[in-house]
């Protein structure tokens, strides 16, 4: 089953890049605390996403005709996995970067192509995407938020919820009803960019458990909204969500979102001399699972490269991956609680602790543990 | 050779001789024979041993498909363990018998646990210093119903030069395979079974709680694919840690799969005349075989705290043998 998700090599060609990434980082992050570069894509720099853009890392997959440098889902990989692996501030261009500039690519006019992609590329758009509501969750469908036609263009009414870094952002690409009513479901949904600087935009940033205020309340009260708001076909919302949905969940940042923890906890355990068997077997058990669940990521990637929409395959690695961020602060916390003996640098506890108090979220964004499983079953053809 | 070319005649092959019926009848203690002479006349036994030495002259990474294909058929017979044995031998210069070879470590004077140990007429033992081609002798049977593994004493003899790490690696690297392939077949009769089995008037497949723990269950045979994958990526021996995180992603999904395919199966799946029980055996006994996880993870977990760098690091230089 799910026969074409195969081991597969990341080409040299894109391997090359490695380097000069990683010296960028290594320079600009090299005074953050880890208990800062565990918020990875929660971190919010963007100065250093402008840097990046500068430097040619972003819009890695994108045609070079809108800034990009047409060089695929290997090349992307490879700096992503750099820039989580080590814990860099990636929020500020995160979205643009992934999911917006891929969605106004594949279903924008050539109008809105030139307008952003070019932008998003310097890491100078930044994008939020506008998806739950207060009463749509995982039930996307059933969004409220309305778009109504005017003689030249939208008036946009409703809210959003839970929208990542909405405060931050230029704008936000939001699904909302253009037609029908919740009862239709699927059909009378499409896609708007929503400048967030408009008139009628409110924005009121949620303070979270660990007392940052990484997702924010999107207020619209009649919002008008040029004709060009809408992206590809009006009614075709949910189709192009989906495929957008596929690049949100098969990248390697659904397997590293604790991988900062991990590396700090290792360094206590070197520092501390510490390498009895049990120890080293809760790290090469930790270790055997992050390999494996690269190796399915990278399959995953494999699979983007030619063309495809993989969008239970993705499911499969995010489910799994997100099941190995949240053991890892259950394990790491498990071992250094059990060795009262030895002293914990307060910068590891912090970790530590960020980590666990965030680690529910994994399994939240970009789909649910229980929706994720549904779409797996349908894969298989049990729905 | 495409690969793909070596997979049809090899699963024909195994469609052929190694039907469940038949399967059974060796586990029983029938004759193994004429499923011996089929493997051994179709070439298939030379397939790693260099095109010098009269072989077919394939890399390891070939003939992961094979072994995943012994797995998911329950063949009870040492076919990969041959493979690997010739190829060994003609690297040492060594002759072989024309009879089923099984690999076994241990150490000298001391009882292994060695799979296949019943039905081999010779043992490549890794002794710990040198490896040694032994008659079969000495060796008993686990007693487990229709198990062919044996207790065997490793030979006090010396031999020739062994690989760096011994043979527990490529070992380890052969259960990994078959328990993905076996994973992998046991996934399908499950998935199969929940579509026809009708509770409550519907198929227990409609229910959101199965479909949910058979999710899960594939996500463990697709690790445990892609973790054997990762072992064969090489010419003939596998690394230490790419061993290692195969054998241990494969027998993390061995107990897993076997558990949720019973629960999915009921009464039935336990019964004897139920294809089913053939392959989770399988899983359990390949699992227990050649180092379990708590083995390999102290291993690997020692090599990581020992390279003093990041864990995708270590896992892409030492796992993925890639440079830089």
């Amino acid at each position: 089953m799910f026969d074409t998700l195969r081991l597969s090599r990341i080409p040299d060609s894109d391997e090359a890049l490695r380097p000069a990434i990683r010296a960028l980082i290594e320079k600009a992050i090299s005074g953050l605390p880890a208990d800062r570069r565990a918020r990875s894509w929660q971190g919010f720099d963007a100065s250093f996403s402008r840097l990046l853009g500068t430097n040619g890392y972003l819009g890695l997959t994108l045609p070079k005709q809108y800034g990009g440098s047409d060089r695929g889902p290997f090349a992307r990989f490879v700096v992503v996995e750099e820039l989580l692996s080590s814990g860099a501030p990636v929020a500020a261009h995160w979205i643009a970067d992934r999911q917006s500039a891929p969605l106004i690519l594949n279903f924008g006019t050539e109008a809105q192509r030139q307008f952003y992609i070019p932008r998003i590329c310097k890491g100078e758009a930044l994008f939020c995407i506008g998806m739950s509501e207060p009463g749509s969750g995982s039930d996307l469908a059933s969004v409220r938020t309305r778009a109504e036609r005017t003689a030249n263009g939208w008036l946009l009414n409703g809210q959003k919820i839970w929208t990542t870094n909405a405060m931050h952002s230029d704008y936000m690409i939001a699904l909302v009803r253009t037609s029908g009513s919740s009862a239709d479901r699927q059909a009378g949904l499409s896609q708007l960019i929503v400048d967030l600087k408009a008139p009628g935009v409110t924005i009121r940033p949620i303070v979270d458990l660990t007392g940052d205020a990484h997702f924010a309340e999107v207020f619209f009260d009649n919002v008008e909204l040029s004709d060009d708001a809408l992206v590809g076909e009006e009614g075709a919302g949910w189709k192009q969500v989906t495929a957008e949905l596929a690049f949100e969940r098969s990248g390697p940042e659904r397997i590293y979102s604790s991988v900062v923890l991990l590396d700090a906890w290792v360094r206590h355990l070197r520092d501390s001399g510490r390498n009895d068997s049990a120890s080293a077997a809760l790290v090469g058990r930790l270790i055997a699972r992050l390999a494996s669940l690269r190796a399915m990521s990278i399959a995953c990637t494999a699979r983007l490269v030619a063309g495809e929409s993989p969008v239970v395959e993705a499911s499969l690695v995010k489910d799994m991956g997100t099941g190995f961020e949240q053991d890892l602060p259950v394990v790491i916390g498990d071992d250094l609680a059990s060795h009262p003996d030895e002293a914990i640098d307060p910068e590891l506890y912090r970790t530590l602790m960020y980590v666990t108090h965030i680690a529910p979220s994994f399994s939240l964004r970009g789909g649910t543990r229980e929706i994720l499983r549904g779409i797996i079953a349908r894969g298989m053809g049990l729905r | 050779m495409d690969t793909l070319e070596l997979i049809s005649p090899f699963a024909k092959l195994i469609e052929a001789n190694c039907t469940p019926a038949q399967v059974r009848s060796i586990e029983a203690g029938g004759a193994p024979d004429a499923m011996w002479v089929a493997f051994a006349e179709s070439g298939f036994l030379n397939a790693l041993v260099p095109e010098a030495s009269g072989g077919a002259g394939l890399s390891f990474e070939d003939i992961c498909p094979l072994v995943q294909l012994l797995g998911a058929h329950a063949v009870p017979m040492p076919i990969a363990e041959t493979m690997v044995a010739r190829a060994l031998l003609a690297r040492a210069g060594q002759d072989w018998p024309d009879t089923p070879i099984v690999l076994a470590s241990g150490i000298p004077g001391q009882s292994s646990l060695v799979p296949f140990g019943m039905i081999a007429s010779h043992m490549l033992w890794d002794n710990g210093t040198t490896l040694v081609l032994a008659p079969s002798a000495g060796g008993s049977a686990t007693g487990v119903h229709h198990s062919l593994h044996s207790f065997t004493l490793c030979p006090q003899t010396e031999g020739f030069a062994r690989p760096e790490g011994g043979l527990m690696p490529i070992s380890a690297t052969l259960r990994a395979a078959d328990i993905a392939g076996a994973a992998n077949h046991v996934l399908a009769l499950t998935v199969d079974y929940a579509n026809q089995r009708i509770q409550f008037g519907k198929p227990i497949g409609k229910q959101q709680a199965l479909q949910q723990n058979l999710a899960v269950m594939s996500e463990h045979c697709i690790a445990a694919r892609v973790g054997a994958e990762l072992a064969f990526a090489t010419r003939l021996l596998p690394s230490l840690a790419a061993a290692a995180t195969a054998k241990i992603v494969a027998g993390e999904a061995a107990a897993h799969v076997a558990a949720t395919a019973h629960a999915v199966h009921g009464a039935i799946g336990i019964s004897e005349d139920y294809d089913l029980q053939l392959l989770t055996r399988r899983l359990h006994a390949s699992r227990l075989a050649d180092g379990g996880e708590g083995y390999w993870s102290a291993l690997l977990g020692d090599m990581h705290l020992k390279s003093g760098i990041g864990g995708v690091d270590f896992a892409r230089s030492a796992v993925f043998g890639d440079a830089g």
